[in-house]
């Protein structure tokens, strides 16, 4: 059973081959990072994941079923920017995809079924540690609180793939740490499967459970438009990175920080408690 | 010091301010002087005193054949239009461009064919729209709405397409339906822009209502200005001529104020 299965995918646009031939089996509850060099498709490839692009060769399943041809509800996306919506508060951001849901015309919802959803987007938010910033517009957060934000309303609608295009690629180091904190927190609780494109390998590697290479193995000038990238490397974390359990290598402490803040304040709620006792306890 | 770096403070802007007000002012009155001193009677730069008359005739003392105030009176009529003409504008405005900004196909038709229209000099059609319409109230509101119409519909689409392609995307990843899309994140986000793009089209929209009462009507503030102007009545023009003025600016500041109150979100990236 696999997540999603990509076989032989090729885009081109017009005469310019961007993917050739790109062929991979994404397992259920895996965390798959895709690096490379700028403009090698990575970008491109999400995009064809999540529907906003159509492949012109081979064929993308999600489930054993093929892949619907537009963004859809099962695949959630948290970008760089543009994620979340500026007209609306932190509280309205989260509630917006249930309330679409649910409600086909108006998309709102009113009275008990309101009051419900706001509680349960409460405490995504507080998931995320944005207790307390409900009413704020995202223009009055900072670029970390936006970004958890964005993850806070993709996760709303429980979707069975999340993709992450760059998406802690503007954040400064020390905000980035504890987004990295709170992303495997996410992904070790919630049942799916993570594509993050990044250009950050350290990134790459401290989250992920299967890094995976784009490259063009013929780079020159003149072979630069026909010839496409392919996934030149695979390599899949040793000992096993699985969601749920942790390897003896996995820490929220980043090493080489002057100053390692307490794990609970890295992911930013108090969960992390619960979260680490439950890491530790001996695997059956 | 630079220039650049020279700021005014809170008084200064004000005295800055308030100073061209001032000057135009102080022009006035010495013109006017000098040419009453010269010629008593002329009538091009009247004196204070003979405005002050006017606006008084005008405004507080009912008119001898009708009975009725007239400077109100031409104000109601002619803000009655105005209110006509910029809200089915505005209300069309919304709907094609929306329709166009969401919808690739509706673009595809609307665009090219607003674009050309937006190229028609509307004076040019206000002797077809009396032919055609009559020389009612419909005929100069008709005006007004061909005259900016186009130009909201082209700003509405601009803002609606130049809205992050992430954002739509993001939206359908949150099982948004295209009238959803339209609805909950297009929608929210052009009113800003299209109430500051009416505060933009008040001038022009002003221009065909006088444009328009000029021509045939008989009440609202360009009738009585032509009217007035065979007697060179220079003391009913310019109380006019600055009543609209500052008609237009606390539109403006209303409309201003309306988007602030109703929008605060968009006022917290500015």
């Amino acid at each position: 059973m696999t997540a999603l299965s990509i076989s032989h995918l090729w885009k081109e646009y017009g005469d310019q081959i961007v993917l050739e031939d790109v062929s991979i089996d994404i397992g259920p509850r895996s965390f798959v990072a895709l690096v490379g060099p700028s403009g090698c498709g990575k970008t491109t490839f999400l995009r064809l994941l999540l529907g906003q692009e159509t492949p012109s060769r081979g064929r993308i399943l999600i489930d054993g079923q093929p892949l619907p041809p537009e963004p859809g509800p099962d695949r959630g996306v948290v970008y760089q920017r543009y994620s979340v919506f500026p007209h609306l508060t932190v509280l309205g951001n989260v509630m917006l995809g249930p309330e679409m849901r649910a409600s086909r015309f108006l998309g709102r919802r009113f009275g008990a079924a309101r009051r419900a959803l706001a509680d349960e987007a409460r405490a995504m938010l507080a998931e995320v540690g944005l207790a307390g910033s409900e009413q704020k517009y995202p223009a009055q957060l900072s670029g970390g609180m936006q970004q958890r934000l964005a993850l806070a309303q993709a996760l709303m609608m429980r979707p069975r793939v999340l993709l992450l295009d760059e998406p802690f690629g503007a954040l400064d180091p020390g905000i980035r740490a504890d987004i990295h904190a709170l992303m495997r927190r996410l992904w070790n609780e919630v049942p799916m499967t993570v594509v993050m494109v990044t250009h950050d390998l350290r990134e790459a590697f401290t989250l992920a459970s299967r890094v995976v290479v784009f490259e063009r193995p013929r780079d020159r000038p003149e072979e630069r438009d026909r010839y496409g990238a392919r996934l030149s490397r695979d390599i899949v974390i040793w000992p096993p990175r699985l969601a749920g359990r942790t390897t003896p290598y996995d820490t929220d402490r980043m090493p080489g920080r002057d100053d390692p803040t307490p794990d609970a304040a890295a992911a930013g709620t108090t969960r992390q408690a619960e979260g680490r006792t439950h890491a530790s306890s001996p695997q059956p | 010091m630079r220039a650049i770096n020279i700021r005014p403070g809170r008084g200064t802007a004000l005295v800055l301010g308030l100073l061209p007000f001032a000057a135009l002012a102080v022009a006035y009155l010495a013109g006017s002087a000098l040419r009453l001193a010269e010629n008593p009677s002329d009538k091009l730069l009247p004196a204070l005193t003979t405005l002050a008359a006017s606006i008084d005739l005008l405004a507080f003392t009912p008119d001898r054949r009708t009975g009725d105030y007239l400077l109100w009176a031409d104000t109601a009529a002619s803000l009655t239009r105005l209110a006509w003409g910029l809200g089915i504008a505005a209300s069309l405005a919304l709907v094609l461009g929306l329709l166009a900004g969401v919808l690739p196909v509706m673009r595809a038709l609307l665009a090219p064919f607003v674009a050309f229209v937006s190229m028609v000099p509307p004076l040019a059609l206000l002797p077809i729209l009396f032919i055609v319409m009559g020389l009612g109230e419909t005929s100069k509101i008709a005006l007004i709405v061909i005259g900016i119409t186009p130009i909201l519909i082209r700003d509405l689409m601009l803002t609606a397409t130049a809205l992050p392609r992430e954002m739509i995307v993001k939206a359908e990843t949150l099982s948004a339906s295209s009238w959803l899309i339209a609805l909950r994140v297009v929608l929210p986000q052009v009113m800003p822009r299209l109430i500051d793009s009416l505060r933009l089209q008040i001038g022009p929209a002003f221009l065909f209502l006088i444009a328009a009462e000029a021509i045939s009507s008989d009440a609202g503030l360009g009738y009585r200005i032509f009217l007035v102007r065979r007697y060179l009545a220079m003391e009913v023009i310019f109380p006019y001529v600055a009543w609209i003025t500052l008609l237009a600016v606390l539109l403006d500041l209303a409309l201003s104020s309306l988007r602030r109150r109703m929008f605060p979100w968009a006022e917290v990236g500015r």
